[in-house]
């Protein structure tokens, strides 16, 4: 088919567009990383933009030399371990059974799980019970408040509704139980979502800091984004506003809170491609049947 | 139905299915401790909370912490932010990304379609720390790349940060990128659920590309745009806690403090917990208005709904 002029200047157009959004999400990144790899001489004299100025690994030395910040990592990797594998067999357990018209009960369940989208107790009843529950200052206050996300529960029904019925009658057949039917055959049939809840329950827990603001104050316990919150975020703050007559604490060099940043960004930006296919085709099942 | 026939249907169930039932046991005993205990626990709204007594055995106080909120000026202040600031991203943030998904849709280069989606959902995977690390190190006044970049061109640096108009600027600007481009993906899903034939049919027609956009991509993804709309308004009167957390400063607590942060300050700051969770109840209760008529007034005049 020949396109006509009015087609292309409109095609031009589009990539021109799509191109400049897609290099604003870019630059960023780049720059913090240009940053972090840049000498604070550099830095100081507002060289560096998206390409290192003087490279130096020294921030990342120092970060690494960092036993809290060393800390912190293994702690916040263990954490996100944890709460992955718990928060996928509670999505599991739940989305399941729910997924068995003939479960007695199942309405008032679903019922009462959706209904928890549209109404919370809010921060401080939620507060008051982790308090009471004695999980303060302890990794169980990072995990349990948030085991079951009832939006991806219901993506993950969504999705074993889809796997055709008379595979799990056939298995039943066979002599099959309902833990055995789930293991054996749902679960093998629904990686590409499991992969995706996963992916989505990981990050959530690698980025959130709001809970742990709330409920640790062990230096120990501390997971990453809130160390960063504190290294960076109040550090820059400071500088932000020293300018304006508020006072500044002792100032961080500029490539050390980069390479911070970077350094809790950069495990994200490892496992995101490989997992970008299957979340894309996740998300879908849950976008138009959700 | 006999009720004792009942009961024998109920048994035979649990009996028939117990595997179905115990899987279901912790997720539900989950949802029971963690999410409607604290339902419960709103009652501290309505008494004299005392950590030691706790929720059960703290006395009554009826609506005094209501009273007691509705005078403080604060309290208008962090309400009219909120409003402000989720209007704003309604406005602003929410056709970001169905603009960007008609662009993408009109992508015929495969390959530069999905490395420019890879790109675009990039940035929300990134915490708003992180986000809150890299504004700081690209807006601030005196050291901030783009204001650096302005002053070279001879343009007065902006205070991004510190003057409450740009803040706001900063705010919303920084939510579009977060998440114009992972919006995509429900649009995009949506768009591939469209008849083909439907743009043979107007391309014989004669119809040109805007046309076709406008005529048949639009009303295809009406029906997900409604929903996500109405979840939006649904959600006016709540806000995060952590981007105006990780954004805001001293310098702009006039239009960054909101209900979120406010109630952080006054709870557990301050360890008001009565007047805090007051506040708390008072933001669920409006949300779950606004959800519910919007959820109505849209069932009215376009026959769709979250339900």
């Amino acid at each position: 088919m020949k396109r006509s002029i009015q087609d292309k200047i409109m095609d031009s157009f589009i990539l021109v567009v799509v191109t400049a959004a897609s290099v604003l999400c870019l630059v960023p990144i780049l720059h913090l990383a240009a940053i972090s790899l840049s000498s604070n001489g550099a830095i100081l004299s507002n060289k560096v933009t998206i390409i290192p100025v003087e490279l130096s690994i020294m921030a990342y030395e120092v970060v690494l030399k960092d036993a809290k910040m060393i800390g912190s990592l293994f702690f916040t990797i263990l954490l996100v371990i944890l709460y992955t594998i718990i928060c996928m067999i509670m999505t599991i357990c739940a989305a399941y059974p729910l997924t068995k018209k003939k479960l007695k009960g199942r309405d008032l369940f679903l019922l009462m799980i959706v209904f928890t989208m549209f109404f919370s107790g809010g921060l401080i009843p939620e507060y008051i019970l982790v308090k009471t529950l004695k999980l303060t200052n302890t990794i169980w206050a990072l995990v349990l408040p948030g085991m079951i996300n009832a939006f991806y529960l219901i993506i993950l029904k969504s999705f074993f509704s889809s796997i055709p019925e008379e595979l799990e009658e056939s298995a039943k057949m066979d002599g099959s139980t309902h833990f055995g039917t789930l293991v054996r055959i749902v679960l093998p049939l629904s990686l590409p979502v499991l992969a995706t809840l996963s992916l989505f329950y990981a990050v959530g827990r690698w980025n959130g800091f709001m809970d742990a603001l709330f409920y640790i104050t062990k230096a120990e316990l501390y997971p990453i984004q809130l160390k960063l919150y504190q290294l960076v975020i109040s550090n820059q703050m400071s500088d932000a506003t020293a300018t304006e007559g508020l006072t500044s604490t002792a100032p961080i060099p500029e490539s050390l809170k980069a390479a911070s940043i970077m350094f809790a960004t950069i495990p994200i930006l490892l496992v995101y491609p490989w997992l970008q296919r299957y979340f894309i085709s996740g998300i879908m099942i849950g976008a138009v049947k959700g | 139905m006999p009720r004792s026939l009942t009961k024998k249907r109920w048994k035979l169930s649990v009996i028939q299915d117990w595997q179905l039932y115990a899987l279901l046991l912790v997720p539900m005993l989950y949802f029971v401790v963690f999410k409607y205990i604290p339902m419960y626990g709103v009652t501290i709204a309505f008494k004299e909370f005392n950590m030691f007594q706790g929720i059960w055995k703290s006395p009554w106080a009826g609506f005094d912490a209501f009273r007691e909120i509705f005078k403080m000026k604060d309290f208008y202040k962090v309400l009219r932010n909120t409003f402000m600031l989720n209007l704003l991203d309604l406005v602003i943030s929410f056709p970001a990304p169905i603009i960007l998904a008609l662009l993408l849709n009109e992508v015929r280069v495969k390959w530069f379609k999905k490395g420019a989606q890879t790109v675009l959902y990039l940035p929300h995977f990134i915490s708003w720390v992180i986000i809150g690390g890299m504004v700081y190190q690209l807006l601030s006044t005196n050291t901030g790349l783009v204001n650096i970049l302005l002053k070279s061109a001879g343009v007065k640096a902006i205070p991004f940060l510190t003057e409450p108009a740009y803040w706001v600027a900063t705010y919303v600007g920084t939510g579009v990128w977060q998440n114009a481009g992972w919006g995509t993906i429900i649009y995009l899903a949506a768009l591939t659920g469209i008849n083909k034939e439907l743009y043979e049919a107007a391309e014989v027609d004669g119809a040109g590309r805007l046309r076709k956009i406008w005529n048949i991509t639009l009303p295809g993804i009406k029906p997900t745009i409604i929903i996500l709309l109405i979840i939006n308004i649904g959600h006016m009167a709540s806000i995060g806690f952590e981007r105006p957390y990780v954004l805001g400063n001293p310098l702009v607590t006039d239009v960054s403090d909101v209900i979120s942060t406010f109630v952080y300050k006054v709870g557990i700051h301050s360890a008001r917990y009565t007047i805090a969770t007051a506040i708390g109840l008072f933001q669920a209760v409006v949300g779950l208005v606004f959800l519910l008529s919007s959820n109505y007034i849209s069932k009215k005049i376009t026959d769709q709904g979250i339900w």
